[in-house]
């Protein structure tokens, strides 16, 4: 059914619809909203039977998540940013005990200094986790990505990170297809697990192995990430047999045939890009888009194919590895490895920055006619980064450098000054 | 079970406890008994955790009929029963992490709630407990637990306190007594040893959650063990019982004085053994033979600092204050009553 509400609605609903038996949640904006839904549709009566826990962490979240899990229930969690780092312990033992977990992730950006606006640095410190990484475009990519979630964790027996864009997705009204219950049923069976704590059966999971088994163990579940890589296609055409539209899938081209320039990214920005590839094509520059759907695992086949025409690739990151630059960018030269391909990162968004298009035309043009650098931070103030080095160099005791950016910037200033109060 | 009970697991007293009336004998004289955790693990001569473990874990798998599903943090007794591919349990058992024991088992029991409701039973007739030592519990697993405890989820916490990180090498926990050499404690310097003022009461702030039982014990007295995880295991929601499980390799013990160190530690008032039932102290086992702290200093290396040449007589009686003020607040003696 077509209906007006926020993303974070749509999730909880779209979750809801799974039938999850136990849900753990923890606050932390921007991934508030689903877990109120969910909580709300618990609490209410409308998902039941369903064990919804407030828990005093996301370290427990994630905990008691394995627990629910490890007993044989179909278990979701909600998190993001600083919650998504102080769970890391167990973010990584879930995947490392192959438990189904699926988790949403409401990408926001990670401090010092604190932040709670979106960028993408939370999940991607998380990529080596072992856990499947899919992001979505839109709300009704969010929605539609959680109940092949489901399905695809519990096939794999592999936890699946939903990742959206905190805010600009979770908190934003947008038409949704809110399929019905019937339809998640046909599409999503029953949790059969296939290591339970079972009396009938008693196992120990999760005892010790040594090095003469580590390897392999290891070694599987990357070679699991590899069979998920051909399962997520499936699965995505399964679903748009079932429900009637496009979703999911490893990567999505837009006007990649004969351009020159692709631009590369994941998540919400894709939509802006799609207008700025589509303005950029009425001027007759030959640009086209690739969306990254799903990170982990990383789609090395489907970008290379998609790339392998192009003379030039910009990848646009929301995070970026302190020290060398872009996180995404590694991902996709390994993609290109033995082509001649002109590479370049861009850095864009973080903590909440509003990416325009205005600024998105002007990066392309530059990386068209070759004059873009090999790493940029889209909208950079470079005269606030230059000052502060000026100051450092000048004063040892130089202060805390977010106030002093801040105070450069003149937010702070216009509200303390004198003048401003005038 | 998957194993029979081998003749020579059945205790020290065995042959004893044959001499014992029928209804004396401990359950775990007989071959019968359930024998949740079985031989051929790795746990060091003498261990009190692994006793521990077996007696509280056999009582709560009487208890419900073997319908019994354990969470188990990382430490010694995670070690010593579980190197893959051997496993000593002998029930369906999930070791997750160091400090999240307890939220591992409110998982379980949420998910056994859902599983019960669903097949049209009021509530899950399979029970969950969690365990782990005084490291995973006072310290790294305390949050969790709190929580736990707050949400009054159905699980029996299982404490087994040797007072140190053994699994670690020996290292401080919150539990460590104040003046007993540890790794991170040395007996140097004015204070020597784990300083005094320090270390955390768990029991006490299990009560305090005003959880439905809260229960201490030893491995000196394993009828009231077994009795207080029968107990614990009648109640539903969140509940506690920290077993003190002597360490020999830990605390430069002989293996043969484990029980002897477990019965010092109740009858000098040191380690109070009590019950406590939603937020309030139900029962206290009286001292029988009170005995002074240098008697159970003097058996373990880790106080060895503080006798001889050398010694340090103010801090045995600052630690015999430790007992004494113990024994007044918890009323460990009974009062003389006139002939």
């Amino acid at each position: 059914m077509i209906d007006q509400m926020e993303g974070s609605l749509a999730v909880a609903r779209a979750v809801a619809l799974c039938r999850p038996e136990v849900i753990c949640a923890y606050p932390i904006s921007p991934q508030t909203h689903i877990v109120e839904g969910l909580g709300a549709l618990v609490k209410g009566g409308t998902l039941a039977p369903c064990e919804f826990l407030n828990v005093e962490s996301e370290f427990a979240a994630m905990s008691v998540a394995i627990g629910s899990s490890a007993a044989g229930a179909r278990t979701y969690t909600a998190t993001a940013s600083q919650g998504l780092l102080f769970m890391v312990e167990a973010v990584y033992n879930a995947a490392g005990l192959g438990l189904p977990i699926v988790m949403t992730v409401a990408n926001r950006a990670i401090g010092a200094p604190i932040n709670i606006w979106n960028d993408h640095s939370d999940s991607m410190s998380q990529r080596d986790c072992g856990w499947i990484q899919l992001f979505a475009e839109s709300n009704q990519e969010a929605l539609d990505l959680h109940i092949q979630a489901f399905r695809l964790a519990e096939e794999m027996s592999m936890p699946v990170m939903v990742c959206m864009d905190g805010f600009i997705l979770t908190h934003a009204y947008e038409q949704v297809d809110m399929p019905t219950q019937g339809e998640v049923d046909t599409f999503l069976p029953p949790y059969e697990p296939r290591q339970v704590l079972d009396l009938a059966e008693p196992v120990s999971i999760g005892a010790m192995v040594g090095p003469e088994a580590f390897m392999e163990v290891r070694y599987l579940a990357h070679a699991k990430q590899l069979m998920a890589l051909e399962r997520i296609p499936e699965i995505a055409a399964e679903f748009a047999e079932t429900f009637g539209r496009q979703a999911g899938g490893l990567v999505r081209g837009y006007r990649t045939e004969d351009a020159e320039t692709i631009v590369v990214a994941l998540g919400s920005v894709v939509g802006t890009l799609e207008e700025t590839v589509d303005a950029l094509r009425a001027d007759g520059v030959s640009v086209g888009l690739l969306s990254i759907r799903s990170y982990r695992p990383f789609p090395l086949a489907a970008v290379r194919v998609a790339l392998a025409g192009a003379k030039r690739v910009v990848v646009l990151e929301k995070a970026f590895s302190v020290g060398i630059g872009g996180v995404v960018s590694g991902d996709v030269r390994m993609a290109l490895s033995g082509i001649q391909v002109q590479g370049y990162t861009v850095v864009a968004g973080l903590g909440g920055r509003a990416i325009m298009q205005v600024s998105l035309t002007r990066m392309l043009k530059e990386a068209v006619a070759d004059k873009l650098g090999p790493l940029t931070f889209l909208d950079l103030d470079h005269e606030i980064v230059n000052r502060q080095i000026a100051r450092e160099a000048a004063t040892r005791r130089s202060g805390p450098v977010a106030e002093n950016l801040l105070r450069d910037v003149g937010t702070v200033a216009a509200m303390v000054s004198p003048r401003g109060a005038a | 079970m998957t194993q029979e009970v081998k003749f020579y697991q059945t205790g020290t007293f065995t042959v004893g406890n044959r001499l014992l009336d029928e209804g004396q004998r401990t359950v775990q004289a007989s071959v019968a008994r359930s024998n949740a955790l079985t031989s051929g693990h790795r746990a060091c001569q003498g261990c009190g955790e692994a006793l521990g473990a077996r007696f509280a874990v056999d009582a709560a798998m009487r208890a419900t009929q073997g319908q019994l599903i354990a969470a188990n943090a990382t430490g010694c007794l995670e070690v010593f029963s579980t190197p893959y591919p051997e496993t000593s349990w002998q029930l369906p058992w999930l070791h997750s992490l160091f400090g999240n024991a307890a939220a591992v088992g409110s998982g379980i029991a949420a998910a056994l709630k859902v599983k019960a409701i669903k097949a049209g039973k009021a509530q899950s007739e399979v029970r969950v407990i969690a365990q782990g030592g005084d490291g995973g519990t006072t310290d790294i697993g305390f949050g969790c637990l709190s929580g736990m405890f707050e949400r009054n989820d159905d699980v029996l916490y299982i404490c087994y306190d040797n007072e140190g990180y053994m699994n670690t090498g020996v290292q401080r926990s919150s539990a460590t007594p104040p003046g007993a050499r540890t790794a991170t404690t040395v007996p140097l310097g004015p204070n020597p040893g784990e300083e005094f003022g320090r270390g955390k009461n768990v029991p006490l702030i299990a009560v305090a959650h005003g959880i439905p039982y809260v229960a201490t014990a030893t491995v000196a007295d394993l009828h009231d063990l077994e009795a207080k995880v029968e107990k614990a295991m009648s109640l539903r929601g969140a509940r506690y019982l920290q077993i003190f499980v002597p360490c020999p390799l830990g605390w430069g013990a002989a293996s043969c004085d484990t029980i002897r160190l477990a019965r010092l530690a109740r009858e000098t008032g040191l380690f109070p053994v009590f019950e406590a039932e939603h937020g309030e102290i139900a029962s206290v086992t009286k001292i029988r033979h009170p005995a002074k702290v240098e008697e159970y200093l003097r058996l373990q290396k880790r106080f060895a600092h503080l006798f001889g040449a050398h010694g340090r007589p103010d801090i045995i009686a600052r630690i015999q204050g430790i007992a004494d003020k113990n024994i007044k607040r918890f009323g460990l003696i009974a009062e003389e009553v006139a002939p």
